[in-house]
């Protein structure tokens, strides 16, 4: 496989400079050994040299076969879970709540957190072995995907109650009219304004795109810019896109139109008009969040996950606005984020059944508002958004974009990468002047 | 054959007492000690041939057979993986984005190549001569290659920085630049700067080989030619040089090789943007497999990337042979 070559590449070249000197040395001693080796040796002693190869050889093989088998048994009541919440504090969340809800139920869990990137390749592997865990989290996006192999089982068979969720987190999680997993937290993005900078310049927080551009240039001064964005090479660089593209009636089945290349020639103006950073083409959302707090934009778009750590910073003032739209007659719509909880079809149904109560339980209301609340993300269910409010109000901002939220498979389903990776190259090619924005979505239709 | 002859001389003593009991039992005895030879070659060959073929052999075929099919997500839960004939090869080789990565692959290796080779030999003649802390300068150009390549780029992405950077930072204080450059993120310069740093990684390979080999240069050689009142430059040119035109040309193909495969530098400095500016054959490979997961096509541009390797590999092993030879 490609991976494997890649790898492969980079232990050669650490590897090269052993290389260089080995040749020479391994010769010297072969060459000094050699010929005092073979002609004396009793037949007897080479018949147990040869076992004692062969056994070399074949035990530590035989080790590795008979322990791959033990790897995939675990207990009858325990479930083995597979989430990305690798780091603090959401490993301890979300720990938490399995484990509650798990106590419930009454079964042990063992549970490994990878870290996003390598979530998927996992998955993968661990599909084509068959040690899928019992329950398994994935990212919103690439569920259509998972359950498009016929890798997961469907929430109606199972008896998961799937009723009262937001339509955005409802057509994440279906595939071919069945649920097969749903999203318990959900975030977003929108626009993070410093206050201080604003009442210095005496601006109002922008609602439209007009006021969005004048508020970055009379923001940006000395080593400040108005806004910083990621507009990177990764579905990152697609994911803060998209909110300008759908709100302005863009469509991920025709990218290619008028509509998407106004919304691009905005994220382009910023740059060009020198109001952001060209290097924004290489910012993940971390560096945005690291722009902002360094004071070096006085407005960034990015999510709510940033929250935890910006509410830590003693004098950062900062006020969460949706992300303006063009017209102000235009809704915002915000894209949907958040991780998506599944029951892999194991082939062990009373595993699965276990696995179906332990999710039925992590998914009430109250260990979904706990969750909720400490990782400053929205409920999935409408219901408890008052309640929700009541505990973060800080968090309105949010809660009033995710009933319109919309999922980024919702159109396209499994297609949806390919169509991923065209919108961040139009980003690319529009932010970077390499293209009118009009030209940049043309090309970059090609790809798809 | 001779080792043979040995076997046969050295066996033949230890067993006495079958001289006696008939014309064939040494034919009998010479076969054993042939067939027995031929088992210890095959024993010491054995682990070798079978390492080789479970971890490069089996590798390789697989992807080879999967450039020819549809190999998606798909493919890992139900092991159906559908022929598709040369559809790959023909969707990559007309996608647009082939031949920028083709030619950025290009540049990116000559310029590399060039850049570490130079700078490496520089520094390798610079360090034939013998002065104070010279061993522990020496062990100092490794540090580049102790450093793990995604932190090496993770730390060059914040020097290169536009805005805070600290090399623009260098350059508007001593007012060379009035602005930041844009290193990473203009599609002129991306490449050029990714580029820069490969050859920063890469010196310390060149430089150490480069230096193992001027070493072999006997002494007397200048010595002889200082007599003949030879130049500085003239020493090079015609004692130098020839001599370690061998290892030179091992040191260039080596690198070609490694350099046409980088991947991570890349991904961790730009994703391969700004705008495809720094997309390679390898990144293309990695994005296709690992982003769309489209695998059969990922294993196309890598059976691709795999071959041009090859070729330089098979020069390599040439001009490896020729000194044996002569």
């Amino acid at each position: 496989m490609s991976r494997r070559t890649h790898h492969h590449a980079q232990q050669g070249r650490a590897g090269s400079s052993r290389h260089d000197g080995g040749p020479r040395a391994g010769l010297k001693a072969l060459g000094l050994r050699s010929p005092g080796l073979t002609p004396s040796r009793p037949a007897s002693s080479g018949l147990t040299r040869r076992s004692l190869l062969s056994a070399g050889i074949f035990a530590p093989a035989a080790a590795l076969l008979s322990s791959c088998g033990d790897t995939g048994r675990t207990p009858a009541d325990t479930l083995r879970v597979m989430d990305s919440y690798s780091n603090d504090p959401d490993y301890g969340i979300i720990g938490e709540a399995l484990q509650q809800a798990a106590d419930t139920v009454g079964v042990k869990l063992q549970r490994v957190a990878v870290s996003g990137q390598s979530l998927i390749q996992r998955v993968l592997q661990q599909g084509s072995s068959g040690t899928l865990p019992d329950i398994l989290m994935l990212d919103n996006p690439d569920l259509q995907q998972i359950a498009a192999t016929t890798a997961l089982r469907s929430f109606d068979e199972l008896g998961i109650p799937t009723a009262g969720y937001h339509d955005g987190v409802l057509d994440a999680g279906t595939y071919d009219g069945q649920v097969y997993g749903v999203v318990p937290t959900v975030n977003t993005i929108a626009l993070f304004c410093r206050t201080a900078m604003f009442e210095d310049a005496g601006l109002d927080y922008p609602r439209t795109w007009e006021e969005l551009r004048r508020c970055a240039t009379d923001l940006t001064q000395g080593t400040r810019y108005g806004i910083a964005f990621c507009g990177n090479a990764t579905y990152e660089g697609t994911w803060q896109f998209l909110p300008f593209f759908w709100s302005n009636g863009g469509d991920e089945r025709h990218i290619g139109t008028p509509e998407a290349a106004e919304a691009l020639g905005l994220l382009s103006d910023l740059v060009q008009e020198g109001s952001a950073s060209s290097s924004v083409l290489n910012w993940g959302q971390a560096d945005v969040k690291d722009q902002f707090v360094a004071g070096r934009a006085a407005m960034m778009i990015n999510g709510p996950w940033q929250l935890p750590e910006l509410s830590g910073l003693e004098d950062l003032d900062y006020e969460i606005v949706e992300l303006p739209v063009r017209d102000s007659a235009q809704r915002s719509v915000a894209p949907l984020g958040g991780e998506a909880w599944t029951v892999p079809a194991t082939g062990d149904r009373d595993k699965e059944e276990l696995a179906a109560a332990v999710l039925t339980e992590f998914l009430s209301d109250s260990s979904v508002l706990s969750m909720a609340e400490q990782r400053f993300t929205v409920p999935g269910r409408p219901g408890l958004t008052a309640e929700f409010l009541r505990r973060r109000p800080e968090m309105d901002t949010f809660t009033d974009l995710i009933p319109d939220a919309r999922a980024r498979t919702a159109q396209l389903g499994e297609d949806w990468p390919t169509t991923a990776s065209a919108l961040y190259t139009a980003v690319q090619l529009a932010v970077s002047g390499q293209a009118t924005p009009a030209e940049a979505l043309h090309r970059a239709e090609e790809y798809v | 054959m001779s080792i043979t002859s040995v076997h046969e001389a050295t066996t033949a003593p230890t067993a006495p007492g079958q001289r006696g009991e008939g014309h064939a039992a040494p034919r009998v005895s010479a076969r054993a000690s042939a067939w027995r030879h031929r088992l210890v070659t095959a024993l010491f060959i054995g682990p070798a041939v079978l390492y080789m073929l479970l971890f490069f052999g089996y590798p390789v075929v697989q992807n080879v057979i999967m450039g020819f099919q549809h190999y998606t997500i798909t493919t890992f839960f139900t092991g159906e993986a559908p022929w598709a004939g040369w559809s790959n090869y023909t969707e990559v080789l007309t996608s647009p984005l082939f031949r920028t990565a083709a030619a950025n692959t290009v540049i990116f290796t000559v310029g590399s190549i060039l850049g570490q080779f130079l700078c490496g030999l520089g520094l390798a003649l610079f360090f034939r001569r013998r002065f104070p802390l010279s061993g522990a300068l020496r062990s100092l150009i490794l540090l580049p290659w102790l450093i793990p390549l995604i932190v090496a780029s993770a730390v060059w992405k914040w020097l290169l920085d536009t805005d805070a950077g600290a090399l623009n930072r260098v350059l508007i204080g001593s007012g060379l630049v009035e602005s930041g450059i844009p290193w990473l993120s203009s599609t002129g310069l991306a490449l050029f700067t990714v580029i820069m740093v490969n050859i920063w990684i890469g010196i310390p390979f060149n430089a150490v080989i480069l230096h193992g080999g001027l070493q072999t240069i006997p002494q007397e050689l200048y010595e002889a030619g200082s007599i003949d009142g030879t130049s500085r430059w003239q020493a090079f040119r015609h004692i130098t040089w020839p001599m370690l035109r061998p290892v030179v040309s091992v040191v260039l193909v080596l690198g070609v090789v490694y350099t046409l495969k980088v991947l991570d530098i890349i991904l961790g400095l730009t994703e391969g943007g700004p705008a495809n500016a720094t997309q390679t054959l390898a990144t293309q490979a990695y994005q296709l497999s690992f982003a769309t997961f489209d695998f059969g096509q990922g294993a196309a541009v890598s059976n691709i990337l795999i071959l041009i390797s090859l070729l330089f590999a098979a020069v390599y092993l040439r001009l490896n042979r020729r000194p044996v030879d002569e």
